[in-house]
């Protein structure tokens, strides 16, 4: 078995239209080069969930964005994504708000192939007023609480960031915080992961290793190399954030073209090369929160 | 200790005590001050409170403000984003937060500024308060109280539910402690209704009615405690040595 794929073969897989969910969170092990890819193609009209950092900026900065399903968007760092903000701001696209549980509750009723999970988030709040589609539960035991039902966030696919993969699609993410990569790609009919390496299953470690493994290959369609693929989010261990690229990136909010021509439309290598090279990446440390 | 105490200080000392009495739970303190500030508390009353180095782990002494040598943290277990869900939905947390919003009711806005079809200011998004405040207890820190962050009526965009609804929560909402560049606060005020506990050196009670876009009842017009000199070493030499706290005031 082998789930080796390119960048043309995954947008190849996409449609215009499609709910597409993006791992990583905030500026953290983001599917960047994916996301660049996407904003080279003619894909239209996606809807979007993540926890949101420069994956969503770019795609609305491209105007690729129909619908953002997100509960925030920040470059953890520079707290306010600008590129996101423009978008709201102009009311270029729609948006479902909703607390960061409520999208883990909303994959995980999706992973389970359940059409809701109840939850009391959101109760009291204008996630309510602003969301008129979410409807509500009562608990059928003698409580009889009236819940959110938080509906299943069903995924066309899932794009992912990894650190290790083999070719049969075990991947392992060795970060310290796997955030809620697992649920997007058990929420998703097609899960793309792209991968700073391609290594042998020996190579995975074994038992040790196997800790790492946050979702069986079962859930994974294809595995792309993209060494560096993260940045500028971070990659933990492998490299930090690079902040110097992430404020030109935000600045660049007010006139899109330079930051455009300096580092997009591009292939994946020659983007790394745009932002220094893979020895700068290297060696960008990890941040301190 | 011969220098007296910087409002920021003064600021931590009084919201430190916001845990006062939590036991084992997690203390979240969000934004420099309340950081700061549950770092004194688990230095000071409250040892049991459970914290984490700002990103995935819990450790047994605060971490600094600052880059630091992180192999001097003393690591004692895991609280990745999907533990701190599952933590907060069983209530066992107790964060403080900085809303750009608050209004009466104790609802708090930190998603957009204005029509919420075309905000005028785009924030952050509701982020983790609606579930933080029907989960479990919060305390707020504003360091810039006016009639923009103390609003008349309601806050733009509910985020963090208010004591209007506290019968949704399964008896779990609750703010705590509110402290802000004037002075500190609760809500256990006749209704909830928002109440001053002291005031910090230099204001009066003026000041705080003006700046504040609702009733504000007076319990106490006395000054807030001053940190003590145990208090001032362990912000100073531990908690904050590089004194990142003296930007918040520009002190």
């Amino acid at each position: 078995m082998n789930k080796i794929v390119t960048y043309k073969d995954i947008i190849d897989q996409m449609s215009d239209g499609m709910t597409i969910g993006v791992g990583g969170w905030g500026a953290r092990r983001k599917p960047m080069s994916l996301i660049r890819e996407i904003c080279k193609s003619d894909l239209k009209d996606l809807t979007v969930v993540s926890y949101g950092g420069p994956d969503v900026g770019l795609l609305c900065a491209h105007k690729k964005v129909k619908k953002l399903i997100f509960g925030f968007v920040s470059l953890d760092m520079i707290p306010l994504e600008a590129h996101f903000r423009q978008a709201r701001q102009k009311n270029e696209i729609e948006v479902m708000e909703l607390d960061e549980g409520m999208v883990q509750w909303g994959l995980r009723a999706a992973a389970m192939h359940l059409p809701f999970l109840p939850t009391r988030v959101g109760l009291g709040t204008d996630v309510l007023t602003h969301n008129p589609e979410l409807k509500f539960v009562s608990s059928p035991y003698p409580d009889a609480e009236k819940l959110v039902a938080m509906p299943a966030l069903n995924l066309d696919v899932a794009l992912l960031h990894v650190n290790k993969s083999d070719e049969k699609g075990n991947t392992q993410i060795v970060g310290p915080d796997p955030f809620f990569d697992e649920l997007f790609a058990r929420a998703a009919s097609k899960t793309f992961v792209s991968t700073e390496e391609v290594v042998t299953t020996e190579e995975l470690g074994g038992k040790d290793g196997a800790m790492f493994n946050r979702f069986e290959r079962s859930l994974v369609t294809g595995v792309l190399h993209s060494p560096y693929g993260a940045h500028p989010t971070s990659c933990a261990p492998n490299y930090g954030f690079d902040m110097q690229h992430l404020k030109e990136y935000s600045d660049a909010a007010k006139s899109f073209d330079e930051y455009s021509s300096k580092y997009l439309n591009k292939t994946h290598e020659d983007y790394i090369d745009s932002v220094g090279g893979s020895e700068v990446i290297q060696k960008i440390p990890l941040p301190q929160f | 200790m011969s220098d007296s105490p910087s409002l920021a200080e003064i600021c931590i000392s009084a919201s430190s005590k916001a845990w006062h009495g939590d036991g084992e739970i997690l203390a979240t303190g969000i934004g420099l001050i309340p950081r700061i500030a549950a770092g004194l508390a688990k230095l000071t009353h409250n040892p049991d409170l459970m914290m984490t180095d700002g990103e995935t782990y819990l450790i047994s002494r605060p971490v600094p403000m600052g880059k630091r040598d992180v192999s001097n943290d003393q690591v004692e277990g895991y609280m990745s984003y999907s533990r701190v869900f599952e933590n907060l939905w069983g209530g066992k947390r107790h964060a403080m937060v900085t809303p750009t919003q608050i209004d009466s009711f104790g609802q708090t806005n930190i998603s957009a500024i204005g029509d919420y079809n075309s905000p005028k200011v785009q924030l952050l998004g509701v982020r983790g308060f609606p579930g933080n405040f029907i989960n479990h207890k919060n305390s707020i820190f504003i360091p810039n109280h006016s009639v923009k962050t103390f609003v008349e009526g309601e806050v733009d965009m509910v985020s963090g539910m208010g004591f209007k609804n506290k019968d949704l929560s399964n008896g779990k909402f609750e703010i705590k402690l509110v402290v802000t560049n004037l002075g500190v606060f609760d809500f256990s005020g006749e209704n909830n209704n928002l109440q001053l506990l002291s005031l910090h050196p230099g204001v009066n009670v003026d000041d705080v009615v003006t700046n504040t876009g609702f009733d504000v009842l007076i319990k106490s017009d006395e000054i807030t405690s001053m940190p003590s000199n145990e208090e001032l070493t362990l912000i100073r030499e531990v908690l904050d040595p590089q004194g990142f706290r003296n930007s918040i005031f520009g002190e």
